[in-house]
């Protein structure tokens, strides 16, 4: 038998026994930052390739999710700060290692260009509505006129949003569950499907896109799939440290949530779903819409919470 | 010049005199600490081994909370020591993530903090609190780029082992086994 | 006090508020300027520093107190040039400051009152407590003699109290320190060598070639300068032998651990006797020159061969004859180690004299890895008129007990009972440094005895268990914000050193050479107290041996040469020691004239009853017994005590790690309290061990209370040592019971 204690009766709190740092917001953090990156991903990429007006709930639609999400992902990163009054300090510096640092950076950057480019389309999405005030006209075609240097921009920006919102958990050697490359392709893949089953919600009475995206909303889920079971996979094979960390999915505390809610209602029924409209059989499209967004938050939380509990063993 | 400990788990009873000297010396509000020990035991009665151990912060060369600080609060000095800027520091947490001793945690003002090898006493010419203390002398503090200086010296005739060394940090406080 | 009374109070009423305040873990924006008023990093080099010992523990280290220009205290550090501490202090004495921080502290001079047939205390102030003591000794001494105030008593204080009471007529004192604690082994040391082991021990570990250690846990007991030496013998490899059933954190630093079954100890020194002895390994010139009774001793261990004593303590008989060997070869530079905490089985005074005859035959006594000859400094006495001569005293109450050199505290309690028909009848306690329902067993007999007194006081810094049945609480300050008298114990080299106070004292709390001057000039006792402040004591004192107030202020401690002659003795050389023959005792016609053994004999001592498990309790190193628990720095470290018990109890039962547990004795006593269990290797499968000092029931100890279980509290079955009246505490045994029985609503 071997027995592991604090002989000096350590009981820090956050720390001890297992570290609770970040809290709920972190979670709903990574994902609207995962959500947004996936809805300005394709808005951006769709207006790119001229399909402004065929695909209209993509470019000009569903991208309003994408400010409001911004906004909820730095409030919630600033809620979880404990020494906030000196959170300004994230701007003075750059560093390039620094996932926090970068993912900072990248959310000051694409804040603005979100808002200008839903702003740019508010006519559009609120068609009743008709700006009267010449300085709010004067940013409305401001936006429109430069919307491609926007697109062009937001490709990368939203793509590093969508990464960093994994690699902000994958840059921690010191945590075996998400210390794996996997993640930030994982979490990426996560975004846009979660943007993919948005689009999908908005897009559900134009025929056209509604099967685009059934298609896109299918293929990001089938990559999902294929990066977890890597995930898990990779674990299963790796350190004792990582062993353990997994255990805590799929044989431990956090199973119901991660195999019921993630894998089974937040990944497989969707899928299948998904096949089942394709094939033509008429399906509730809130459903999968909705399964999937729960999925992706409560894959977040898992993420955190499991994350944290999993150490090193030495 | 980098400075680093030996710590003789021969020697060590585990008797905490240096968290609470630490503590003390360094203000760390009563609940938290900045060092404190380890009990290992293995084996099964009556063939049995116990390891004590006085941990803290391993002032890492490859410190990973150095890497991930988004500010550069948590920074390294010349001389080795990892330090945090408490007037920089955010509290975003990530450092204490990447710090696979567990050894950071955030201060009930909110900065996170930790070992600082009693910097300010190390810069008087002074043992850090903990070394001073110890009543056992189990505790060696010294400039292990220094071949003649005490620390140097053990860890050329004395086993030892650092902890995780798997995870790559390259601790900068060896056990003496 | 007239009431049906001595309830006991939970000083939970009346004027004492002061409820601790939470602070959340948290702060939303920024700083919070109440949590650290202070600046996050001292160095010395701003602080005043003040020369104080410390009184955390008896061991009495000097050091430096640091204050700020504003008279808080910042730090303690050992002084470098004390014998007791070599500069360093142990985590207790680092964490003294915590003793004077606590804020729950004794801040007023309480009075047992009663409001609405509630008992209760009252603030009162010091006129009124010291008036009301003082004609309630008065009225004592009267009608039932002075003799029949007691003193109970321990550290400092206490011989602030002991010159008043003996100004007064009363030697009626008792301390569990003796007869609880380390008095066996002064007994069979004094039997056997002509002197006690005194405090601290004279054993030379830095220097030995071989350590023994039965029934001592260096290293879980901070003896401070003990467990610094024992880290040079373990860094100069030297061979380190345990004795104890359990893992010890020294078991693990030892070369051989002989996982001895409990309460065998007698038969494994026996057995080493039997084989230094019949192999010849004794150092005989020592033996021939120094000691009596060889051949009576040669003759009595040859039947305790290594295998008789395997069948009592399982180990194995080359085990036994290995480490006889190895002791036999490092000799005369081994210690066999007398222990401290020795009262167990009720032939503890013999075990004391197998361990005192087997360092006899090894010669360790007065050669240098062994004992040395300790020296120590007389203090002049500061003049007063000669004491009154009390009619009776401690050795009245002690006399069953013909070797008894010190009062003994159960006596004291027993005398206090009335339906005892004690032939000399306590009627009042002062209580000064001792919590006695930690420190002795059987809480009931002490409930019976404070009922019955006439009158209670108590004098302590802390609302310890004890001042719950008082009639007068008095606040004392602590160490760091009084004087005290010179320390001055004997030692390597002879030493005193000073305790000045470093700041003022806390709330109304005093020290208590004042409170014991204050009753005694309201007694009429002028003439004995003819001082303004203790410092012209000690001043006069001072002088007397050359030196001065003011120096000791700049230096804390100061070394004298030795007169006694050499550390050691010198090959040849005559030495006379202490005993009726002048010789090492290994017989002893005492011992045979007073109808005991003259050499010590196995006996076999009762086993647990199916179904329950040895109680042994022990010490961790950050804790003094129940005193410093409520220490905010030191509960940091330890806030409670855990049950340890091996995995295959824990199997059986399906206990799980951290489980909370009651736990009930042979005699049906239930403890207060829980406890959570700890599942581990380092005990034995037949018993269970758990830290001394735990299990508060006071409330006003806000870090302290229900933490953890008090072990005395579940000693209700005692062996009385017949020789010196010791109380052994080990025999009793313990059930764990998973719910809780409830017994929260008896306190």
């Amino acid at each position: 038998m071997q027995e592991e204690l604090f002989s000096s009766g350590r009981n820090i709190p956050n720390i001890d026994p297992t570290l609770e740092v970040w809290h709920w917001p972190i979670s709903v953090d990574l994902f609207f930052g995962g959500l947004a990156a996936g809805l300005l991903f394709f808005a951006a990429l769709f207006y790119l390739m001229n399909k402004e007006d065929k695909y209209p709930s993509i470019v000009k639609i569903a991208p309003i999710v994408a400010p409001i999400g911004i906004t909820i992902a730095l409030i919630c990163l600033f809620y979880d700060l404990t020494h906030k009054l000196y959170f300004w300090r994230l701007y003075l510096t750059f560093r390039i290692e620094s996932p926090m640092s970068f993912g900072s950076w990248v959310l000051l950057l694409i804040t603005p260009i979100s808002f200008l480019w839903v702003f740019s389309y508010i006519e559009d999405i609120f068609p009743k509505l008709k700006l009267k005030n010449n300085f709010l006209i004067a940013i409305k075609n401001f936006g429109a006129t430069y919307r491609k240097a926007m697109a062009i921009m937001l490709i990368p920006l939203s793509i590093s949003l969508g990464i960093y919102t994994g690699i902000l958990l994958s840059a921690f050697n010191a945590r075996p569950l998400w210390n794996t490359t996997i993640l930030g392709p994982l979490f990426l893949s996560s975004g846009l499907t979660c943007a993919a089953a948005v689009i999908l919600f908005f897009g559900r009475k134009n025929k056209e896109e509604r099967n685009l995206f059934s298609k896109i909303t299918l293929a990001t889920l089938l990559i999902q799939l294929f990066l977890m079971a890597h995930m898990i996979l990779g674990d299963f094979a790796g350190t004792e440290a990582q062993f353990q960390a997994i255990q805590l999915l799929v044989g431990g505390e956090f199973t119901t949530a991660f195999v019921g809610f993630v894998i089974i209602l937040g990944l497989i029924v969707p899928t299948l779903l998904e096949i089942l409209e394709l094939r033509g059989v008429k399906i509730p499209i809130l459903l999968p819409v909705l399964l999937v967004l729960i999925g992706g938050i409560v894959f977040r939380f898992v993420m955190v919470e499991a994350g944290q509990l999993a150490h090193y063993l030495y | 010049m980098r400075y680093g400990m030996v710590i003789d788990t021969k020697k060590c009873v585990g008797c905490s005199d240096c968290v609470v000297a630490c503590q003390i010396e360094n203000n760390v509000p009563i609940g938290y600490c900045r060092d404190w020990i380890q009990e290992t035991v293995t084996g099964a009665y009556p063939t049995l081994a116990l390891e004590f151990r006085s941990e803290r912060c391993n002032h890492c060369d490859n410190a990973p909370c150095v890497r991930c600080c988004p500010t550069g609060a948590s920074h390294k000095l010349e001389n080795g020591i990892v330090m945090v800027t408490k007037d920089e520091c955010i509290g975003c947490g990530a450092c204490i993530q990447s710090c696979p001793y567990d050894a950071r945690y955030q201060h009930p003002d909110g900065y996170v903090d930790k070992c600082t090898f009693c910097s300010h006493r190390v810069q008087e010419g002074l043992q850090t609190a903990c070394a001073s203390v110890c009543p056992t002398k189990c505790i060696y503090f010294g400039d292990l780029e220094d071949p003649k200086s005490e620390v140097s010296q053990l860890l050329k005739t004395r086993t030892y082992k650092s902890l995780a060394p798997e995870a790559g940090t390259k601790p900068q406080i060896f056990y003496l086994i | 006090m007239t009431t049906s009374r001595r309830k006991f109070i939970k000083i939970s009423s009346l004027g004492l508020g002061g409820v601790a305040t939470a602070t959340s873990s948290l702060n939303l924006f920024g700083k919070n300027p109440l949590l650290h008023p202070l600046s996050s990093e001292i160095t010395s080099s701003d602080l005043k520093r003040t020369p104080t010992y410390c009184e955390v523990c008896f061991w009495k280290c000097a050091a430096w107190a640091y204050t700020d220009e504003n008279g808080n205290i910042k730090k303690l550090l050992g002084n470098d040039e004390d014998p007791h501490c070599y500069g360093r202090l142990c985590p207790r004495g680092t964490g003294g400051l915590g003793m004077y921080n606590d804020s729950d502290r004794l801040k007023t001079p309480l009075i047992r009152t009663e409001v609405n047939g509630e008992q209760t205390f009252k603030k009162a102030s010091w006129d009124e407590a010291l008036n009301l003591i003082a004609s309630k000794f008065q009225d004592i001494a009267k009608t039932n003699g002075p003799e029949s105030i007691a003193l109970l008593k321990h550290g400092a204080p206490g011989k602030h109290f002991a010159h008043l009471f003996n100004s007064f007529g009363s030697n009626t004192f008792a301390e569990p320190a003796y007869a609880q604690c380390r008095g066996p082994r002064e007994a069979g040391f004094g039997l056997t060598f002509g002197t006690w082991v005194g405090s601290p021990e004279p054993t030379d570990i830095k220097n030995t070639k071989c350590l023994v250690l039965i029934g001592s846990h260096l290293g879980e007991n901070m003896h401070n300068t003990q467990v610094q030496e024992l880290a040079d013998a373990i860094d100069k490899q030297s061979t380190i032998i345990t004795v104890d059933p359990r893992f010890s954190t020294v078991a693990s630093k030892s070369q051989h651990w002989l996982a001895i079954k409990p309460a065998t100890d007698m038969a494994l020194l026996l057995s080493w006797m039997h084989v230094i002895i019949e192999e010849e390994l004794y150092h005989k010139d020592y033996v021939k020159k120094y000691t009596a009774g060889f051949d009576e001793l040669k003759a009595h261990v040859k039947k305790y061969s290594p295998e008789w004593a395997y069948g009592k303590t399982t180990i194995k008989p080359h085990i036994i004859r290995q480490t006889a060997r190895e002791m036999a070869h490092a000799a005369p530079s081994v210690i066999i180690h007398p222990g401290r905490h020795v009262s167990w089985y009720g032939d503890d005074t013999q075990r004391a004299r197998a361990v005192a005859i087997l360092n006899g035959l090894l010669g360790a006594w007065g050669n240098r890895g062994g004992f040395f000859l300790k020296e120590g400094l007389a203090l002049p006495k500061y003049p007063h008129p000669k004491y009154p001569k009390p009619k009776w005293d401690w050795q009245d109450l002690a006399k069953k007990y013909p070797l008894a050199q010190m009062g003994i505290t159960t006596e004291v309690v027993n005398a206090s009972i009335p339906e005892n028909n004690p032939e000399h009848p306590v009627k009042a306690w002062l209580v000064a440094g001792t919590n006695i329902p930690k420190a002795i067993p059987n809480l009931e007999v002490i409930e019976k005895a404070t009922e019955a007194l006439d009158f209670m006081v108590v004098v302590d810094t802390m609302p310890m268990d004890v001042t719950g049945y008082a009639d007068v609480v008095l606040p004392e300050c602590t160490y760091l914000e009084r004087s005290d008298g010179i320390r001055s114990a004997p030692n390597k080299i002879p030493s005193i050193a000073v305790r000045i106070p470093s700041t003022k004292p806390k709330y109304q709390s005093k020290p208590s050479w004042w409170i014991a001057k204050e009753i005694g000039l309201r007694m009429g006792l002028k003439d004995y107290f003819n001082y303004e402040t203790y410092e012209e004591v000690i001043a006069w004192q001072l002088e007397k041996l050359g030196t001065s107030y003011e120096e000791m202020k700049k230096i804390g401690v100061k070394t004298f040469p030795r007169t006694s002659g050499d550390l050691y003795l010198k090959p040849g050389q005559d030495y006379e020691f202490g005993t009726a023959s002048g010789k090492i005792e290994f017989y002893s016609k005492e011992l045979k004239d007073l109808g005991f053994d003259p050499m010590p004999k196995f006996t076999q001592h009762p086993e647990p009853p199916k179904g329950f498990l040895r109680l042994n309790y022990g010490r961790a190193p950050m804790h003094t017994f129940s005193r410093t628990v409520n220490n905010p720095n030191l509960s940091a470290l330890k806030k409670e005590n855990n049950l340890w018990i091996h995995p295959k109890v824990a199997k059986q039962n399906d206990y799980f790690n951290g489980q909370e547990v009651w736990l009930e004795n042979q005699d049906g006593i239930q403890s207060n309290f829980s406890i959570k269990i700890r599942i581990t290797e380092r005990v034995r499968w037949d018993s269970a061990f758990m830290i001394h000092g735990f299990g508060h029931a006071n409330k006003k100890l806000s870090r302290a209370y229900g933490k953890g279980i008090n072990d005395t509290q579940l000693i209700s079955k005692i062996a009385i040592d017949p020789i010196m009246g010791g109380t052994g505490m080990r025999g009793n045994f313990i059930k764990i019971l998973t719910t809780n029985p409830d017994n929260t609503a008896l306190l």
